[in-house]
């Protein structure tokens, strides 16, 4: 599951990504044709619009990439870097630059592109940058208070607007459509007809406004995977996931525990509250209704690590495991076939009286007080809390 | 205005298809969209650093960003990404035999004019890519991609300003 960094791809092997990468970034603009200033400008007078064809199309390709990798669990996109929102220096800092583009004719990217094919006023416009990166740090302490100013996280547009991300997505790519279309007829007119760089024909338009009609319709039925497996575990009849959900024997389970089996994990559903009351031993808590969070993922995906889920009735548990499958279908999930209640009666509580059962007799008064010891170490060292992966990225 | 040239470069629609997949492909490896202006802001750290180091320890800039970053500010990601461009884009203009030292300017305009507007223009985009936390590739085009707002917010601004300011620049590039 992507992204690959940190995790599979660490250190010197990113720098060469960041190489390649940047490789493939380079050779498209040049390409395109974002070497040279005067088609770049040629977007504000309207006679090339190169400019935004490229860069709503790129933008687009990416989002809906974005969105189908993370629906089908590919991409963790709790795990990917979110430009952060500082409103008023977003927007001013926007500003700044829409006028560095008019006066200039390259934006950095593209100025380091035509700096590689011979461009002299690229590379006066890189020259620029420094001058403007090294003026900003020296007057820093002026603009400091405004710069980490209206800081409102790093929220998604999408959230802002209230959309899921496929909706928006969608909104998107309409609106990019519009302004295509748009643009083209602006274009033709400004450069008189004769001259038509790239035109829409009837039967193109049609493919494409077809192909993003059935990209929208996917797309607005398209939950991210942490809303689809809450959903689907959560409607499931119990028949259903009692059926599908896999148990451990209970006595097994007391003797991995004081086996203090690392293999397993003991995990309780149940509300923070009732857990804080009482529960197996060595057991965590995560409550059912956080379970799809990101910041389990780790936890309940451990390689080689059956997870073991209990709640209030063994429904409660089945759904949980079934989710947790879903999340990752290479994770390993069983469920205590009863509820904690009926598993605290029967062992941690266990009543000497309640069996003539020899053996039983005998294991379950012996468990009863190791599960004790279990609790009281537990106490003494309690498990770390989770970590939210650490996200790097930013310009 | 002549643009036979156009015929010369790729479909901007399939550059963009190329440019959105290269994009996704930094995402999904790495977690983290394109960029390029923080790579310049490594570079004005690094020489800061080099020329006068206690300058550097001494300014608030140099010494907040050394806090949060760790290891040579040359072994950036950003540094090796936008070296990436330069030989992409050396390639790519090899290939297409657009390989010419020229400067590029209006046609109303002298050669002087041009590159002193070039190195403002650059100026101010290197002192707005910090307050938008990142220029047109790294604000704009990556926050789209992951739909943040304030990447979102920053692109909108930037060409609304564009247009807003192309009637008194039009002398520069008409």
């Amino acid at each position: 599951m992507g992204p690959l960094v940190p995790g599979l791809i660490n250190g010197e092997l990113n720098l060469v990504v960041a190489l390649l990468v940047g490789l493939g970034f380079g050779f498209v603009l040049e390409q395109a044709g974002f070497s040279s200033s005067r088609k770049l400008a040629g977007l504000f007078f309207g006679y090339d619009f190169v400019v935004l064809r490229v860069f709503f199309t790129a933008g687009i390709t990416a989002m809906i990439g974005v969105v189908v990798l993370s629906h089908f669990g590919w991409l963790d996109i709790t795990r990917i870097y979110i430009n952060p929102t500082f409103l008023y220096p977003a927007i001013v800092g926007g500003l700044i630059m829409g006028a560095g583009f008019i006066t200039g004719g390259f934006c950095p990217g593209t100025s380091v592109c035509a700096a590689a094919t011979g461009k002299i006023d690229a590379m006066a416009f890189i020259f620029g940058t420094f001058i403007g990166v090294f003026g900003f740090a020296e007057f820093y302490p002026l603009f400091r208070e405004f710069f980490v100013s209206s800081n409102f996280g790093a929220p998604l547009l999408s959230d802002v607007l209230g959309v899921s991300r496929g909706v928006f997505a969608f909104l998107m790519t309409a609106m990019a459509l519009v302004a295509f279309v748009a643009t083209n007829i602006i274009e033709k007119r400004v450069n008189g007809v004769k001259t038509t760089p790239i035109s829409l024909g009837t039967t193109r338009s049609v493919i494409i406004v077809g192909a993003v009609a059935i990209i929208g319709f996917v797309m607005i039925f398209m939950p991210d995977i942490k809303t689809a497996s809450f959903a689907k575990a959560s409607k499931l009849s119990s028949d259903v996931v009692l059926k599908q959900a896999e148990a451990i024997d209970p006595d097994d389970l007391v003797v991995k525990l004081l086996n203090r089996d690392r293999l397993i994990q003991v995990i309780d559903v149940r509300t923070a509250d009732e857990f804080k009351a009482s529960h197996i031993p060595s057991a965590r808590n995560i409550p059912y209704d956080e379970l799809a969070n990101p910041e389990w993922r780790t936890v309940l995906q451990k390689a080689d690590v059956l997870n073991v889920f209990y709640g209030t009735d063994e429904v409660q548990a089945g759904r949980a495991s079934l989710m947790s499958k879903y999340l990752d279908d290479n994770s390993v999930n069983k469920i205590l076939p009863e509820g904690f209640a009926q598993f605290k009666s029967q062992y941690i509580d266990f009543d000497a009286t309640s069996t003539k059962d020899e053996s039983i007799l005998r294991f379950r008064t012996k468990a009863k007080t190791e599960l004790q010891v279990l609790l009281e170490d537990e106490t003494k060292a309690p498990p770390p809390p989770p970590k939210a992966p650490k996200i790097v990225g930013g310009c | 205005m002549n643009v036979t040239s156009e015929t010369k470069y790729m479909n901007p629609y399939l550059a963009g298809v190329f440019l959105g997949l290269v994009l996704l492909v930094a995402i999904y490896v790495t977690g983290r969209g394109l960029g390029a202006s923080g790579a310049v802001k490594s570079g004005v750290i690094a020489c800061v650093d080099a020329i006068a180091p206690t300058h550097a320890a001494n300014t608030a800039f140099y010494s907040e960003y050394e806090e949060s970053h760790s290891g040579s500010v040359w072994k950036t990601w950003l540094v090796f990404e936008v070296i990436g461009v330069l030989v992409g884009g050396f390639i790519s203009g090899l290939i297409s035999g657009r390989l010419k030292f020229k400067i590029e300017r209006g046609p109303n305009i002298t050669n002087k004019t041009r590159i002193i507007f070039a190195i403002i223009g650059g100026a101010l985009f290197g002192i707005g890519a910090q307050f938008g936390r990142g220029c047109t590739s790294g604000a704009a085009l990556s926050g789209m991609a992951v739909m943040s707002a304030g990447g979102i917010l920053t692109m909108f601004a930037i060409f609304g300003m564009g247009y807003a300011l192309a009637w008194f620049f039009c002398k520069l590039w008409l």
